[in-house]
């Protein structure tokens, strides 16, 4: 349905696009900035969780009678402290603390408080827990064999049909596509069919959870947290703890990353319940080592994909069988990396199977595009190899099967305005994509996608009577979002940037918001912003109708001014935004918008990355030497912290491509939880980040913005491992390409070749 | 365990406290004296969120003791402003937009700074080396580097004019 004028995205700006300084700058280049773990209350204990040491273990008994008795031990809680449930947050309550049973290498089985941290260590090793261990797997196809240990008793398989009756460690069997794949494939012919397996890596956010809890004997309670999603938090810890919403006040510190891995709860309702049974406020901080053991890394996988095409380079089929292991509990991302795996191409015949397997490992949580990144690695992976095939250009492959607007998505819908095409030109155009390589040199090209996410968004906007503006907002600021919405009111209001102040409130001061995640809050608390914005404006020029004596149709709003408009408007000199709030105490009271809406038609985004790479072939060791990346972002509200994005998340898609792993051992424990060994990029790892920011306007956004945090991880690890090949000819089927595996490679090419 | 009593100097500032044998530096910048700009992103020294200055030393301090600062000189990210004015490298963060959630941004200032308090003109492969103890997950380094390869350009600037 072609849209009206006025629904279209506006297209000319004063202040979008402009790089104004964050509000929350000053306070974070000074060390003013509160994070989670810098606030104290008086009276405040330290709260500390025992963990258990084994991957798999029924728990007979816990004895804290020797903790409790240590001096300066105010309580100790365990999974008594919490009534059992079956309804949706039985999981979350499982991981939060365990109870028939623990099942990974730090799940928690008891917490502390105490009047020192020092006080609360050895309350901890007082603690006797006698575990009976059990069998344990951790890996994703051991997982699936029919004589694997079951971790969780019961668990029948869904999305199978007829079905099934024995319990499995699959949680889920999810099935895509469209057109006939056998036929496809007949028609083929060049197909590449490939195995893949990639290890789970943590978003590795700096700031480890913290949370200061302090609750009352009536009831209330309050709780500064470090999250991405505070509404989310309350939620959940009053429902575990058997409070009203309303009572327990919850505010978002600061937060120091979080990359999705901060969208659940797990120490808060632990610090909540150790507040309640001690009477005192409670600090609660993860050491790295718990952040690496016990919070959500993203899945581990284990994929076949299969393409296959005509020597023109159309592809006639694509299929692929996705493994994707989430930890002791359902929920890995197997669905979404189904139906994000081929959405940047245009297939006749797709077919794609997914399993949700558990493991003895940690819940993962959501990581930047959950499950995108990996179905990628494979299917650009097999896209390289069969364009190579081909004699084909890889960035005239992928456009020749691009999809496009109309295009039919292999998980459904079909495709409105996207900028997938304009993320190949840009890329074939840039000087990155001519430069001369040397020997041990290669370049690789991959794209990627992600569907971008809306959902519940409130927000209120208080007009003051100085004419400045108060932007109140409830998705927790990740990465620049409070200075995206200011500017976004102010060109609405039409006034300057620096008279808007936009602060994340705490859940009493405003309605519900989901969580910041899937890249959601420019585009809809952006959106939420902009209608609050009118709204307010609409009542800016009632009131300048009032004070006129004219109606209110006959006032328009320009340039931060009400202005007489119409025939029979009269002439009256335009009143400014600061005029009228200035005597709104005499035209009708206090002047503020609001707007509560659960978004829709959040406008998917793709982008190709290019990497040069040069392979040391005595140590194995990749090096990147350039990287480039094409982004569709809608409209760059502000620019920097869009690059920013894609600048980012390619870094986090590198080191997923090079070094970071997690480390299981024979025994199920979990062998690298430290940065030491689990090595993400650091500064002489990267070399510079070249971005291109395209701007199709999403018909879904009032300026047209779309998501830009996620789809920046999915192209790096195949486009990495893409170069790795073009500079020494050696293709691994799984990720990391660390040293040592790059080096067996070469060793048993160059073994081969002597043979 | 018997408290230790420390004189020490921070942000130029005379301080006493008394602190834990076990105490590190970090525990007792935040805890005992409200210094949070530092921060604990790991307590290994891997990290770098809790760099501060021990006699013009960068250091991470949760690798030091408390008790070690007697008669030393701490500066932290708390001292690196002048009042209301920033230091050039603040203010070259936040122009090039070189944080996003900024909880690495204390450390990788006050590490910055101890590069250009001894090379004023510093390769770009210089500044990379220097910082690759500082990690940062959200910018993959490109917008901070250009942070501080442009500062250093306006304090030699600001220098040679002087």
């Amino acid at each position: 349905m072609p849209l009206d004028a006025a629904d279209r995205p506006k297209t000319s700006f004063k202040q979008v696009g402009t790089r104004p300084l964050r509000p929350d700058g000053i306070d974070k280049v000074t060390g003013r900035a509160r994070f989670g773990a810098d606030a104290n209350a008086p009276g405040m204990l330290i709260g500390k969780i025992l963990r258990s040491p084994h991957a798999h273990a029924r728990i007979r008994k816990i004895d804290a009678s020797k903790a409790l008795a240590l001096p300066g031990v105010k309580a100790v809680v365990t999974k008594d402290d919490f009534a059992p449930r079956d309804d949706d947050l039985a999981d979350v309550l499982v991981n939060v603390m365990a109870r028939d049973k623990a099942l990974y290498h730090g799940h928690a089985v008891a917490a502390v408080a105490a009047t020192s941290v020092q006080v609360a260590r050895k309350a901890l090793a007082l603690i006797a827990v006698d575990y009976e261990v059990l069998p344990h797997v951790t890996d994703v196809d051991e997982a699936m064999k029919p004589n694997a240990p079951v971790i969780r008793d019961g668990l029948i398989t869904k999305g199978v049909d007829p079905a099934l009756t024995k319990a499995s460690n699959v949680a889920e069997r999810y099935e895509f596509g469209h057109g006939d794949v056998k036929a496809g494939f007949a028609q083929a012919e060049v197909v590449v069919e490939r195995e893949f397996k990639t290890e789970a890596t943590h978003q590795g956010y700096i700031e480890p959870h913290a949370c200061l809890a302090n609750v009352g004997s009536d009831g209330t309670g309050e709780l500064w947290v470090c999250t991405q999603g505070h509404y989310m938090v309350r939620d959940n810890c009053a429902r575990l703890l058997g409070m009203d919403l309303s009572k327990l006040r919850v505010t978002a510190s600061e937060i120091g990353g979080g990359f999705g891995g901060k969208t659940t709860v797990f120490i808060e309702p632990v610090a909540l319940a150790l507040s309640r049974k001690a009477g005192r406020p409670v600090k609660l901080v993860m050491t790295r080592d718990e952040v690496f053991l016990a919070t959500g890394p993203t899945s581990s996988t284990s994929m076949m994909v299969k393409i296959g095409a005509k020597k023109d380079g159309t592809i006639a089929a694509a299929e692929a069988l996705f493994k994707y292991q989430g930890g002791a509990f359902p929920g890995s991302p197997a669905q979404f990396g189904a139906m994000t795996a081929f959405a940047c191409y245009d297939l006749k015949n797709v077919k794609v199977i997914a399993y949700d397997v558990l493991c003895n490992r940690p819940k993962q949580a959501a990581y930047r595009a959950p499950g995108a990144p990996m179905a990628a690695f494979a299917v650009e992976s097999v896209m390289a190899e069969l364009g190579a095939k081909l004699g084909l250009d890889p960035i005239d492959f992928r456009r020749r099967n691009a999809a496009k607007q109309g295009t039919k998505a292999v998980y459904g819908p079909t495709f409105g305005p996207i900028g997938f095409v304009e993320t190949l030109d840009a890329v074939k155009n840039h000087p990155n994509y001519k430069k001369p390589l040397s020997k041990n040199q290669g370049r690789g090209i991959a794209s990627g996608f992600w569907f971008n996410f809306g959902g519940q968004t409130c927000v209120s906007l208080n007009i003051g009577t100085d004419g400045t503006v108060n932007l109140a907002l409830g998705t927790p600021d990740i990465g620049g979002s409070r200075a995206s919405m200011a500017m976004m009111a102010a060109e609405e209001l039409g006034i300057p940037y620096d008279q808007v102040r936009a602060v994340v409130t705490d859940t009493s001061s405003l309605g519900y918001n989901d969580v910041t995640d899937g890249s959601r809050v420019t585009f809809a608390a952006g959106a939420a912003t902009i209608h609050a914005a009118r709204d307010a404006v609409r009542k800016l020029c009632a009131r300048a109708a009032r004070t006129w004596g004219i109606p209110e149709d006959a006032v328009v709003w320009e340039n931060g001014h009400a202005k007489p408009a119409g025939a029979n408007a009269g002439n009256h000199k335009p009143l400014s935004l600061k005029e009228i709030s200035g005597s709104a105490g005499s035209t009708g009271g206090p002047i503020a918008g609001h707007h509560e809406f659960n978004a829709e038609n959040a406008g998917p985004s793709f982008a190709t990355h290019v990497v040069d790479v040069e392979v040391d072939p005595e140590t194995g060791r990749t090096t990147v030497l350039r990287y480039l990346i094409a982004q569709d972002a809608g409209k760059a509200v502000h620019p920097s912290y869009v690059e920013g994005q894609f600048q980012g998340g390619a870094a986090q898609g590198v080191g997923w491509a090079l070094n970071e792993e997690y480390v299981y051992g024979k025994d199920g424990r979990l062998q690298n939880a430290g940065f030491l060994d689990y090595r993400i990029p650091v500064a002489s790892d990267m070399p510079m980040i070249d971005t291109i920011i395209l701007e199709v306007p999403n018909p879904g956004h009032p300026y047209g913005v779309r998501g830009v945090g996620e789809t920046s991880i999915v192209p790096p690890l195949a486009a990495v491992a893409n170069a790795v090949s073009d500079a020494v000819g050696v293709r691994l089927s799984s990720v990391p390409y660390s040293p040592p595996k790059v080096l067996k490679a070469l060793n048993g090419r160059m073994k081969a070749a002597a043979e | 365990m018997a408290g230790i009593h420390v004189t020490t100097t921070i942000n130029g500032d005379t301080v006493e406290y008394v602190c834990q044998p076990d105490e590190t530096l970090l525990d007792v910048l935040r805890d005992r004296l409200g210094l949070t700009g530092a921060k604990e992103g790991c307590g290994t020294g891997d990290c770098g969120a809790c760099s501060v200055t021990l006699d013009g030393r960068l250091v991470c301090s949760c690798l030091v003791l408390g008790a070690e600062a007697e008669g030393r000189a701490i500066a932290t990210v708390e001292g690196l402003a002048d009042g209301e004015t920033l230091h050039p490298l603040q203010r070259k963060f936040l122009e090039h937009a070189a944080l996003q959630c900024g909880v690495c941004t204390p450390g990788f200032l006050v590490a910055a700074k101890a590069l250009l308090d001894r090379n004023l003109n510093p390769t770009e492969s210089e500044v990379r080396y220097w910082l690759a103890g500082n990690l940062c997950r959200c910018t993959g380094y490109d917008k901070i580097v250009r942070a501080v390869l442009d500062t250093a350009a306006e304090m030699r600037e600001s220098r040679n004019a002087a």
